[in-house]
């Protein structure tokens, strides 16, 4: 066990994963030497080389083609990204191909391949470098969306993505990356993809949630204990896409009660689809209007007041509350 | 073909460590832009440079002959199908024989082919048979992914998109160490794509065994070349982007095979890619879906029918002595023969199967999906499908 960052246990995973099969491989814009702007691939391409951790020119959608092509061969690329807001230059491959490859010849060629990048606010940084936009990649069939929460799941969930046969769209909480240590384990650890984790067992209301939004979905469970005497049951949705449609409305049949929070846009965001199947799977439990926090239907503010678009735990506080106010 | 910017290594390796951006770097003796070589070796009239002539066997320019022939000889099939109502929509490739079969000629099984969508006469040569892309054109699933023993993409629906992919094969090809090359094909339309310009790009600088075809054929459904870009030249792409580029008449058979054949070998003895422009025509229609009356007139399709690659082919081979009007005859009525057993072929093979859309999605089968699968499995009950 060794306490790690999230990015330390992303570059482990790397790390690990390459050492583990040769047809693993890396490209992405200062990836190699730089070791990533965020340093998730530090050291990679001293130990494995430049043919297989290729800094690549400053193309997104090249990038992610290139990959494409590199997996229907045989190779399992994870391609990182910088930002997730330049993923947008890469629409044109994830959607024409590296979504539809495998449907396309039925299977005759598959696309192992990540693609890794760091998405989500809260680090004051310029437009287009907050995005939160993962629904775009839950709607487009063919994909796998996966969001870890701490450095432990990432460094497992990440392991498990890059061993997976389908395309995966792996969005790391940038705002966690430094935010915290976690005991990891030093040997390789895969979590099943497609789980969704009660993080906190509860009997009062269901709180679902993801990403960086686990921090302060945590907060509020233990003010909400502490203060108020409400027993939440949290749940970390992990991979976004195969949602785990069964423990969310296992869940909320128990608690009759759910506040859904995350970061992206509200209209036809994640939240959206949670009410859907829990409209479709848990409404006779229901005794409140499902709630979600989310953000609003704008682009990512500007920095100097990013603070007040992002959820918070008092405002996820005052829904918990208002939601169980229905008697 | 000389190989273009000897300095250019060096300039990369030296050891001074010079910065591309000191000072220095600005001589513009350094800059080097390589040259665009024009590539004809039969002319419109038949007439071979005798000084160019390759010396393929008679037997192999025959497989050739026949190969262009078959395609046309599909061609036609297909818009009479198309017409009957008993096809989709489809894109013919009349005039374009040349460019196309010429491209593949010196490609191995396990090389690898992306082809556009007007590239039939080239897939049929790779190993699709007809009626495979005969239910590709028909809308049917099963007609999209290669043959079992092609390893080739599915063609390019979206305009270019196929061309990264197909670089990445290449790189592929150099990470597994495999002496192999992938030709991709994309047309003067698909030149005006950024995604297109990364591939050329990318390709240079891994120097991935790639070769790509641009086949300049004037017209983007209504855009002619010089209404999609300022500099028609296209092969000055290729320069462009740092690599060796020839501008190739793509009605010249003999010229699209001793080009891509250079162009393979270069390939596979890792000395990168090479871009081959295939100036050439689109004589009939963008697709079936397109009346070309609209925006062109026919005196430039004269100017080009005299530019026929079938007629001065057949003119070469007549007066090499291995064909004659007899043989012209035979090989037209073995391919139409061939055409139309493919033909009844299709014909006879089952119907769609409505159920099959969910089967391929993914690897491991989502819950969600199989609640939907379930989902539209009753809606075909009701509609008595499948029964």
């Amino acid at each position: 066990m060794s306490k790690l960052t999230m990015v330390e246990a992303v570059n482990l995973a790397l790390m690990q994963e390459m050492e583990r099969d040769k047809n693993v491989c890396m490209l992405g814009e200062d990836i190699g030497v730089n070791g990533g702007v965020f340093r998730a691939t530090k050291d990679l391409q001293k130990e494995h080389g430049e043919e297989r951790v290729m800094d690549t020119p400053l193309a997104e959608c090249g990038i992610v083609g290139t990959a494409v092509g590199m997996a229907v061969y045989g190779i399992r690329p994870v391609v990182e990204i910088q930002f997730s807001g330049f993923t947008m230059q890469a629409f044109d491959q994830i959607e024409q191909n590296m979504a539809r490859i495998r449907n396309r010849t039925r299977g005759k060629y598959t696309v192992p391949m990540v693609l890794r990048t760091p998405y989500g606010g809260g680090i004051r940084a310029v437009e287009h470098h907050s995005e939160s936009r993962e629904a775009y990649w839950v709607h487009t069939p063919g994909l796998k969306v996966v969001i870890p929460s701490g450095p432990r799941n990432a460094r497992a969930l990440l392991a498990a993505s890059i061993r997976d046969d389908d395309p995966i769209i792996f969005y790391e909480p940038k705002a966690v990356y430094r935010a915290f240590r976690e005991e990891v384990p030093d040997e390789p650890e895969v979590m099943e993809l497609g789980k969704a984790e009660i993080v906190h067992a509860g009997k009062d209301l269901t709180l679902i949630s993801y990403g960086a939004m686990m921090r302060p979905c945590k907060e509020a469970v233990q003010d909400l204990a502490e203060d108020h005497n409400i027993n939440v049951e949290l749940i970390d949705l992990l991979t976004i896409s195969p949602m785990d449609t069964e423990t969310l409305c296992a869940s909320v049949q128990k608690t009759g009660r759910c506040v859904i929070v995350h970061e992206g846009q509200r209209t036809c965001g994640i939240a959206s689809e949670i009410i859907a199947r829990l409209n479709e799977h848990a409404f006779e439990y229901l005794e409140a209007p499902v709630k979600r926090i989310t953000g609003f239907d704008v682009p990512f503010p500007y920095f100097q007041v990013e603070e007040h678009f992002l959820p918070e735990s008092e405002e996820i506080v005052l829904a918990v509350k208002e939601t169980l106010a229905w008697e | 073909m000389a190989a273009q910017n000897p300095e250019k290594q060096k300039t990369t390796s030296s050891e001074e460590v010079v910065s591309p951006n000191t000072p220095s770097a600005m001589d513009t003796s350094r800059i080097d832009l390589g040259h665009i070589e024009v590539l004809q070796i039969l002319n419109e009239y038949g007439e071979v440079d005798k000084g160019l002539e390759p010396d393929f066997s008679n037997e192999r320019l025959l497989e050739v002959y026949r190969a262009m022939v078959l395609a046309r000889a599909f061609d036609k099939r297909m818009m009479t199908m198309q017409r009957q109502g008993r096809m989709g929509t489809f894109a013919p490739n009349i005039g374009q024989e040349a460019c196309i079969i010429g491209q593949v000629t010196s490609l191995r099984e396990d090389d690898w082919f992306a082809p556009s969508y007007r590239s039939f006469g080239a897939q049929i040569m790779r190993g699709w048979p007809m009626e495979h892309l005969m239910r590709l054109w028909a809308g049917f699933h099963d007609g999209f992914p290669p043959p079992n023993n092609v390893n080739d993409l599915p063609f390019s629906i979206v305009i270019g998109s196929h061309v990264l992919p197909a670089v990445g094969i290449g790189i592929g090809m150099k990470y597994k160490k495999k002496n192999n090359c992938v030709v991709v094909n994309y047309g003067d339309g698909a030149s005006s794509q950024g995604a297109v310009s990364e591939a050329l790009n990318f390709a240079a600088v891994y120097q991935a065994p790639v070769v790509f075809i641009c086949e300049n054929n004037g017209w983007a459904i209504s855009t002619p070349t010089h209404k999609q870009t300022a500099n028609e030249v296209l092969a000055s792409h290729g320069v462009a982007h740092g690599m060796l580029s020839i501008r190739v008449d793509g009605n010249d058979i003999l010229a699209m095979m001793c080009a891509t054949k250079e162009a393979t070998d270069r390939a596979r003895a890792g000395e990168g890619p090479t871009f081959i422009e295939a100036v050439t025509f689109r004589m009939s229609l963008h697709t079936t879906a397109d009346d070309p009356t609209v925006y062109r007139n026919d005196e430039e399709v004269k100017v080009w029918e005299a530019r026929c690659p079938m007629a001065r082919f057949e003119t070469y081979l007549k007066n090499k002595g291995v064909l004659d009007t007899d043989s012209i005859k035979q090989t037209l009525a073995s391919c139409e023969e061939e055409v139309i057993k493919a033909r009844d072929t299709f014909y006879e093979m089952p119907p769609a199967d409505p159920t099959e859309i969910f089967e391929h999605l993914y690897e491991t089968f989502p819950m969600e999906l199989q609640k939907q699968r379930a989902e539209y499995m009753q809606r075909l009950r009701q509609k008595g499908v499948g029964e």
